[in-house]
């Protein structure tokens, strides 16, 4: 077959419809397209699109926490009803926060990121034509825009965005009446969600079956680089887990427009004593956080994979300990489904239970250590070429620890009574999934970007990027977390109100100014962005020197990746700076017989044949040497 | 040219057969999460379901298995080339799956207008048997729609291996939903006090 596609490499490609010419139209080309690499730079576009929306408003109720009593007029002619006076209205603060947390963690760390990468690398890198199903690939990217539509269109409701949190505990989410944000934003809240949940089930469904069943040749999983092991065990925790999600809104939409009472009980709204008995909102936040938890490690998973590949390669050295790497991944997979009560410890659980969960989650810290450590020696002597990709991944390792180790702290239950949604728990996860994420997502961007539109971003925008985003996210952040010791409550409109918090209004208006900063900063990219798009530098084939399957493809996008037949893999993906080569990098396209210089034994561990090969080589070279 | 296009047909047809089973994954964790709901809720507030289930769901058990069976000779029929047979097979089936829905609805009539459960109820157990019933019949219209699609396929005369492929897309999903029933009712069965 593969001899035939050199000739005719048209049917190949081809997916099994009825036409088999093939014409491009603009709308099968950059809208409804079925090729994996442009519906990866859609959802790319989309989510830093949703993340600058996410952005600013969460620009708007920093200032809020700044300034708590000061009018700004500009305020009211750009918001209207939701700042009326020039001051944010207080139900809008909540609707606002609800927002940011939901565009952040679903629509940019979740969809923007996997969706982006493990469309764009899964089948470069284990060397498939595209997805399993093109077509599910599409829809998954269209059912994503559609709840991007939705979510942001509840900003024009009479009403206002839902206001109940990312989490939408009930009762507030349940009630429509409970106050503006309950109301129609949260409908459309849940129904944004809806086809959020469609497309990323789509999307991880399409991801594992492509990993497990359309590698190259010679692809063994002991050869996939870091990045797809992350983006396949990613997969697999959004399809098991999304659909308890879709379990828990489907019984939260019957409570809130049909009148059952699962998650209702004893309820008194507007001094009427309503319906409902029995329900458990307990319930909820069971079938919330079975999602929740595994959705954090959806969102730091992909990260990981990312950084682990953009260090290795600027390092020039082969990742340490490459198994123990993919199975702390696998051990964060399994684990991140039992630790979910985590997040439940002041529910009144059973303080057994809280104990078992407290074990679970403190466990979770082994693998993740193991990770930490096995890039810091990745970094350890190696020649290091700090391009701006470099930069954030090392950024995602300081955040990861940084962030970590707070996670010590709240994974134990009798802290975390204390702790319990104070700002101690917002730094601990803007700094560990949040700001982690995003440096694991910018450095793919730097790095894959000539893959995605063969030019090079600007090099000293990206330092320039690199530096402000870095140190303010620290000082936004960090201050944060003494502020939470001292016990002021997160989700606050005007916290200052309460005398024992007021001294805090100080660092809450450097921290605003900080965010500030760090949001300006942001432009440097943006322009970056869109500026190499079109004019950047033209990228070589393989800038990084990189030796994984990607940069064997073509500059030129062609439908099919590969013209002619699809390279076959022959090494792992980290022979970087390997002895007695004559580069510092060895593609995973080269076979074993052309580097006989570089071979070791260990490279033959399960191939007999080839060991052979190997001491016979070895063998006639020393005589040679003897000879001399 | 035949030749390339039936291996390439074969390459890119069993991802696809992998993607149903994946599938089938996300479906069993949805009603293994509706049903830990389920017993999350009933543990907690000790309201138990207090319902003797309506014989029609026993009916209806009976009609899904047989449309196992009836889709099982289905399939053989389409993997020795009997195209008559094996349309035959399909429509009935279709037709079971269809008098399962309409059995499901009357069990539905029973509960509320007979035994007085309804989907309102202040012990949210009884609403969770509407939930279950009902999330399994948006699952056999989905199936239904599969098997159509494949008669579809089969009178306009698909080349076998789409012919194969379809009927055993709709084969492993519907065998599911039948699974799923047999869970769902046992489960409820085991819960009835």
């Amino acid at each position: 077959m593969s001899t035939l596609a050199v000739h005719d490499h048209g049917v190949v490609h081809h997916d099994h419809d009825q036409e088999h010419h093939h014409t491009d139209t603009f709308i099968t080309k950059y809208v409804f397209s079925q090729d994996h690499k442009m519906i990866a730079k859609q959802f790319l576009i989309t989510g830093i699109t949703m993340a600058v929306i996410a952005m600013l408003l969460s620009i708007l109720f920093r200032i809020q926490l700044a300034y708590p009593d000061k009018t700004f007029p500009l305020m009211e002619t750009l918001l209207g009803r939701f700042a009326p006076n020039g001051r944010l209205d207080p139900e809008f603060y909540l609707s606002l926060v609800t927002i940011h947390g939901t565009i952040m963690v679903f629509f940019v760390l979740t969809a923007g990121l996997s969706g982006t990468f493990s469309n764009l690398l899964i089948p470069l890198q284990v060397g498939a034509r595209d997805m399993a199903s093109p077509f599910i690939n599409m829809l998954s990217y269209w059912f994503f825009f559609t709840a991007s539509v939705i979510m942001i269109s509840s900003f024009f409701v009479q009403k206002g965005p839902a206001g109940a949190g990312w989490t939408i505990y009930p009762p507030l989410s349940a009630l429509p009446k409970a106050m503006g944000g309950s109301g129609l934003g949260m409908t459309l809240w849940l129904i944004s969600m809806v086809c959020f949940i469609a497309s990323s089930l789509m999307g991880g469904i399409n991801y594992v079956s492509t990993v497990l069943n359309m590698r190259t040749k010679g692809m063994d999983l002991w050869k996939m680089p870091l990045s797809v092991w992350a983006f396949f065990l990613t997969a697999i925790l959004g399809v098991l887990s999304f659909p308890v999600l879709v379990a828990g809104v489907v019984l939260l939409i019957f409570d809130r427009s049909f009148g059952t009472s699962f998650y209702l009980s004893d309820i008194v709204l507007n001094g009427k004593i309503m319906p409902f008995e029995g329900g458990s909102p307990i319930l909820f936040q069971h079938l919330f956080w079975f999602l929740g938890h595994p959705e954090v490690y959806i969102v730091i998973m992909p990260a990981m994979g990312i950084s682990s590949e953009v260090i290795a390669v600027n390092s020039r050295k082969p990742i340490f300990g490459y198994h123990a790497m993919v199975y702390s991944l696998i051990g964060i997979t399994t684990l991140s489904f039992i630790v979910w009560g985590h997040h439940m410890f002041v529910t009144g659980m059973n303080p057994f239970l809280g104990g078992v969960f407290m074990i679970t989650t403190l466990i979770i810290a082994v693998p993740s250590a193991v990770k930490t450590f096995n890039w810091l020696a990745t970094l350890w002597r190696g020649n290091i070429r700090f391009t701006p990709a470099m930069l954030f991944a090392i950024g995602l390792v300081s955040f990861f620890i940084s962030g970590g180790l707070t996670g010590i702290f709240l994974g134990n239950a009798a802290l975390d009574i204390n702790l319990h949604d104070t700002y101690f728990v917002v730094a601990h996860f803007h700094l560990v999934m949040g700001s982690a994420a995003i440096f694991g997502m910018l450095a793919g961007v730097y790095h894959w970007f000539p893959k995605m539109f063969g030019r090079l971003m600007d090099e000293k925008l990206g330092y320039l990027h690199f530096w402000i985003t870095f140190i303010c996210a620290y000082l936004v952040f960090f201050p944060m977390h003494f502020m939470g010791l001292d016990g002021v409550p997160r989700r606050y409109y005007a916290m200052t109100e309460f005398p024992a918090f007021n001294r805090w209004l100080s660092v809450n208006t450097f921290i605003t100014w900080a965010a500030i900063t760090a949001a300006v900063a942001q432009i440097a990219f943006l322009y970056n962005f869109i500026h190499s798009i079109f004019w950047g530098k033209k990228s070589p084939q393989n800038p990084w020197n990189s030796t994984t399957l990607e940069w064997t493809a073509p500059v030129e996008h062609i439908h099919g990746n590969w013209p002619g037949e699809i390279p076959t893999v022959y090494r792992w993906p980290y022979d970087y700076s390997k002895p007695g080569h004559d580069t510092d990098f060895i593609l995973q396209t080269t076979p074993f017989s052309e580097t006989m210089s570089s071979n070791l034994p260990h490279d033959f561990e399960d191939n007999p044949v080839g060991l052979e090969q190997y001491n016979q080589w070895a063998k006639t070279q020393r005589s040679s040497e003897e000879v001399k | 040219m035949a030749q390339i296009q039936q291996d390439k047909d074969r390459l890119s047809l069993a991802p696809k057969k992998f993607n149903m089973w994946l599938f089938i994954f996300t479906s069993f964790m949805f009603f293994a999460a509706l049903t830990s709901g389920f017993i999350v809720y009933v543990g907690g507030k000790t309201h138990g379901l207090n319902v003797i289930l309506p014989s029609a769901f026993r009916y209806s058990t009976a009609v899904i298995a047989f449309s196992s069976i009836t889709l099982f000779l289905a399939s053989r029929a389409a993997k020795r080339l009997q195209f008559g047979k094996q349309r035959l097979f399909l429509w009935l089936t279709f037709a079971l799956g269809v008098g399962f829905f309409a059995i499901q609805i009357y069990g539905w009539y029973i509960l509320a207008y007979k035994m007085e459960v309804y989907f309102i109820d202040p012990n949210a157990s009884r609403s969770f048997l509407y939930v279950f019933t009902g999330m399994h019949l948006l699952h056999i219209i989905a199936g239904l729609l599969l098997i159509l699609n494949t008669l579809w396929g089969s009178y306009h005369n698909k080349p076998q291996v789409i012919n194969l492929y379809k009927m055993e897309m709709s084969s492993i999903f519907w065998h599911f939903v039948d699974i799923i029933w047999i869970y769902l009712y046992v489960f409820l069965l085991l819960n009835q006090y």
